[in-house]
Formats: C-alpha cells, structure tokens, sequence
C-alpha cells in the first residue's frame, strides 16, 4: 500500500496534470508508453529473467488487434482495447514453446517471433484484412484527450501490477525461478505455469500499451508499431534504472528518454555517441541498473 | 502387515539411461520412516542419478518409485515436494539475491507443509543461520550455504528427504553438528537416504547401507559388513584384474 502511495499515485497524477502545463502531449504520451513497455519488460526480464528481444510483438499484435477491431467491427476503443490486449496474449500463449529454450537462444527465437508477425501483418495479400504494408488509419475513432485518458489508466493499472509482484509471494516466487529453477521446483514451485503466468501478464502489458498507442497516433505502419526501436528502448531503459523494482524502470524512462528527447532530437551526432557509451559503461559497471548503487549506499529501493 | 510397518519408498528396477549409457541399471531398494539409509559407491556408480529421479529432476527409463504407496516415478519437482519428499544438492543452489530468510519463506510459503507451525526463525536457528537471515544468501559461505539448503528442504515439511554428500567441505565440528542434526530428523520421523563418500560420517549415521556399482546394488546391511564382501572390497579397491 505504502508502494501504490509513494509511486503509483505521483506519477499518474504528474502525467495527468502535466498536459494541462506542457503543450507536447505526444511526447507526454509517449513517456508512458515507454514506462508501461519498460515495466512489461522488467515484469518477464527483471522477475523472471528472460530477455524477450522480440517483445515489440505484442505491442504490433495489441496495435493491430485493436485497430483491427475498430476497422472491421466497428467496435468503440474502449472495447477494442482488451480485445487488442487480447490477441497479444493469444500470440505469448502461442510463444509459450519458446521456454524450452534458454538464455541467448530464447531471446533471438522471440526476435525472430516478432518478425515472422510483423512479416504476416504486413503481407500485402492480407490487404483485406491487415491493410498490408500500406498502414492503418483510425480516423472514426481518433479522440486524443480520451485516448490520453486511458493511456493513464493503463499506466496505472501497469504500476500496480509491477508492485503487487514486488510484494506478494508470487513475485518472489518468480525470482526463485529467475535465480534457480530447480531449487524452485523443490521448494514446490509450479515453474512452468508460474513462468507463464509471469509472460502473459507481461504481454498483456504490452498488448495495452500498443493498443491504446494505435488509437492515440491513429495512423500508422506496420513498420511503426514492429519498430525494434520499442523492444531496444524498453530493455535498456528497464536494465538502466534496475530490474524487479517499481522504481527502476521508471528512472530509466525518465532519465534515458528524457535525455533522447533533449539531445536526440537536436544533434542526434552526439545522442548516438552519449547512449552508446552510457549502454557500456552501465553494463560494465552498474549491471543491476541505477537503483543498485542506491542500494549500495543503503537505501531500500521498492 | 499393517501401514506403519511397510516401507515409506520402495524403489523396484529402476533405470535411467543417458544416450547410449545406462546410469541405472535396474537399481532397487527401500526405505522405513525413521530410517537413515546410506547410498555409498565408486564415482558415476549412479547415486545422485538415483537421488536426481526421486526429486524429479530427470524421468526414469523404467522400474518404479512408491513413496507412502503411491507411484511417484516422472512427477515433475513441485509435486513432489508437496507430496513430502525433498532434497539438498551436492553442490548448494539457494536462491542467490534472495535474503535467507526469504529462501526459507518462500519454501513454507509453496511446499504445502502439512505442519503449520513451522516457523521461520526456528528453523534458521537450529541450522545456525539466524545471524544471517537478512543477507542475500550470495553471501553465505558454501557451508551455511548447504544449511540453507537443508533448511528449505526441511520448511515444506518432508517425509522423505534426499541428502546429496552434505558432510563433503565441512569441517570436524561442523560434521558433528550435521551428524546429529539429521539424527534427530530421522527421530521425528523422517526418512533419510543419504549419498556420501565420508565413510567414518555414513557410519556415524547410517544404520544400513546400499552400495551401488555400475547402476545396480551390489551390496545392502550394515557398513562394517560390506568390507567384508568381496565385491564391494573389488569395487572399491579394484580386484586382482583391475590393476
């Protein structure tokens, strides 16, 4: 409860008053987007410890479910959006042979997962379906203030999410697995369905996230919402600020993509340069991300 | 023969088979409630094969396992663990970033320990690891380490419990202290196979023994007696063709 007070309350309340204060609400929007995807991430990666290099998958499959929805049904966005999320977890529970495999192996079988979708979304003989390569467009429903609005919502509900497993048996159960998977089993752990619980909710997150960001831009590719860029972003952003905390991955997207908003966008020459070396230098040094040299100086990170 | 009286596991036949290598050849034995029993034998003999199916890690090839009159044989890990049979590894693998008293709470909190009162504390305190509790068990030497390991074991409640060359880098007093310990296990009613290549510890110990060669028992009774047979002496000195 003291988790949902001192995190999840202030940072909902800053994204919901900051539009009211900041004009670019894309970038405020996007923010978000990239907490609820660095959190997705932390969620499988920092409780569970695989790395899914292929979860822009279920960001595109909730983007595409939701638009698909939206095109064919006509449905309102607010029941497009758990329908999305819903095709989301459809394609993890339909990744979930993937954990046979381990370490590097499971990483580079999602990426190629994630492009086998993207390839298939995009192919133009779906055109019917998918709109091909040519894109979605959503201008019916195009509402960004209510779109804004449930972005919020989803951040919230992402938040709390990621701090009930930092507090309940089950996430710690989860790190079990994550530390020792045999151990876990003895201690009388159901790995497999604990492991996969751990990947659905992951997904769903990311199904949410892709959703609500398909209504909120409204016009997109199918290069846009399988962009690598997303997967890149939220691992690293997660791996910054310290995975299996609440508080990690949020300094991680307010530090990192703060920072590639500011010099990024201006002198993109130097943004590579500063991240690059940034990228080094953390996984040399700080492996467990930010919050581990707080708890070096003895602070307890939630 | 009433239930009290017939055997807590009963291990028929079992085998396990590695590729073209046959681990366990047709292994069988038994174990009473109470009951310490001694699984001794030259390296790659098949023990911790043998302690490695009954925990569940691997699916034996053939033969049985009945444990409290129910066949156990492939049950995946946690259900066995529920089912009250648990284990500490030869080489001990708590949960690293973990503190070591989440290890034990986390253990208590899905072994389904029919015993409610197990107590976390207690039992970081009979294994000398309560000074301990709130480090991650990383920094536990590899001594506490296996106490930590045995502590979860013990916090699911187990009938049976597996114990992989525990005494193996301890010291004389810290030997002493896991003799009795486990004697007092076996006191309160659990059944214990223990996997060891410290002689003078499996006789401090053990009542009965098996020895085991090449995936079979060659030898079961007591341990002074088994280095008066000829085949266990051939085993494990080599016999006159071995040189």
């Amino acid at each position: 409860m003291r988790h949902v007070l001192l995190i999840l309350v202030p940072v909902v309340a800053t994204f919901a008053i900051l539009p009211s204060v900041y004009s670019n609400h894309l970038l405020l929007f996007n923010f978000m987007i990239f907490i609820m995807l660095a959190q997705g991430v932390n969620v499988i990666y920092g409780f569970t410890g695989y790395l899914p290099f292929g979860y822009v998958g279920f960001f595109g499959a909730g983007a595409y479910g939701f638009s698909l929805m939206v095109i064919h049904l006509q449905a309102p966005p607010l029941l497009a959006l758990p329908v999305g999320a819903g095709a989301a977890v459809v394609l993890g529970l339909f990744l979930t042979p993937l954990f046979r495999l381990s370490g590097a192996y499971f990483s580079i079988a999602n990426l190629a997962a994630a492009l086998a979708v993207l390839q298939v979304v995009s192919n133009p003989n779906l055109e019917s379906i998918t709109k091909g390569p040519y894109g979605i467009s959503l201008s019916g429903v195009f509402n960004p203030t209510l779109a804004y609005g449930t972005a919020l919502a989803v951040l919230a509900a992402t938040l709390g999410l990621v701090i009930y497993l930092r507090n309940s048996r089950f996430g710690m159960a989860l790190q079990a697995i994550r530390e020792d998977p045999i151990s876990a089993g003895m201690a009388g752990i159901n790995v497999v369905r604990e492991r996969i619980i751990a990947w659905l909710l992951s997904a769903l997150i990311a199904g949410l996230a892709g959703g609500v960001f398909a209504w909120y831009v409204s016009v997109f590719y199918p290069e846009t919402v399988f962009s690598g860029e997303f997967t890149i972003f939220a691992i690293v952003f997660a791996l910054f600020g310290g995975n299996a905390t609440v508080v990690g991955p949020i300094l991680g997207v307010v530090i990192l993509y703060g920072l590639y908003n500011a010099v990024g966008i201006s002198t993109p020459q130097y943004f590579q340069l500063i991240y690059g070396a940034l990228i080094m230098g953390l996984v040399l040094f700080l492996p467990n991300g930010l919050v581990s040299l707080l708890r070096r100086w003895g602070l307890n990170v939630p | 023969m009433s239930p009290d009286h017939s055997p807590l596991l009963i291990i028929d036949g079992l085998v396990k088979q590695f590729g073209g290598f046959r681990a366990l050849d047709g292994l069988s034995f038994s174990l009473a409630a109470g009951e310490i029993l001694g699984l001794v034998g030259p390296n790659g003999s098949g023990k911790t094969t043998c302690i490695n199916i009954v925990s569940g890690l691997y699916t034996p090839d053939g033969g049985s396992i009945h444990f409290e009159g129910r066949s156990v044989a492939g049950l995946p890990s946690h259900r066995l663990a529920h089912a009250g049979i648990n284990r500490t590894f030869q080489i001990p693998r708590p949960f690293l970033t973990l503190t070591v008293r989440e290890n034990v709470d986390i253990a208590i909190a899905y072994g389904r320990n029919r015993d409610t009162r197990t107590d976390t504390d207690a039992l970081l305190s009979s294994l000398g690891l309560l000074a301990f509790a709130d480090q991650p068990a990383a920094e536990l030497n590899s001594a506490r380490q296996k106490m930590l390991d045995l502590a979860r074991a013990l916090a699911t409640g187990p009938r049976l419990l597996l114990v992989d060359e525990l005494a193996a880098g301890l010291n004389p007093a810290e030997l002493e202290h896991i003799a009795a310990k486990l004697k007092d296990l076996a006191c309160s009613g659990i059944a214990l196979l223990v996997v060891e290549h410290l002689m003078g510890f499996i006789g401090q110990i053990t009542d009965r023994i098996v020895v085991m060669n090449a995936g079979k028992e060659i030898f079961e009774g007591s341990l002074a007696n088994a280095f008066t047979n000829s085949q266990v002496v051939e085993v494990f000195l080599g016999g006159e063709d071995a040189a």
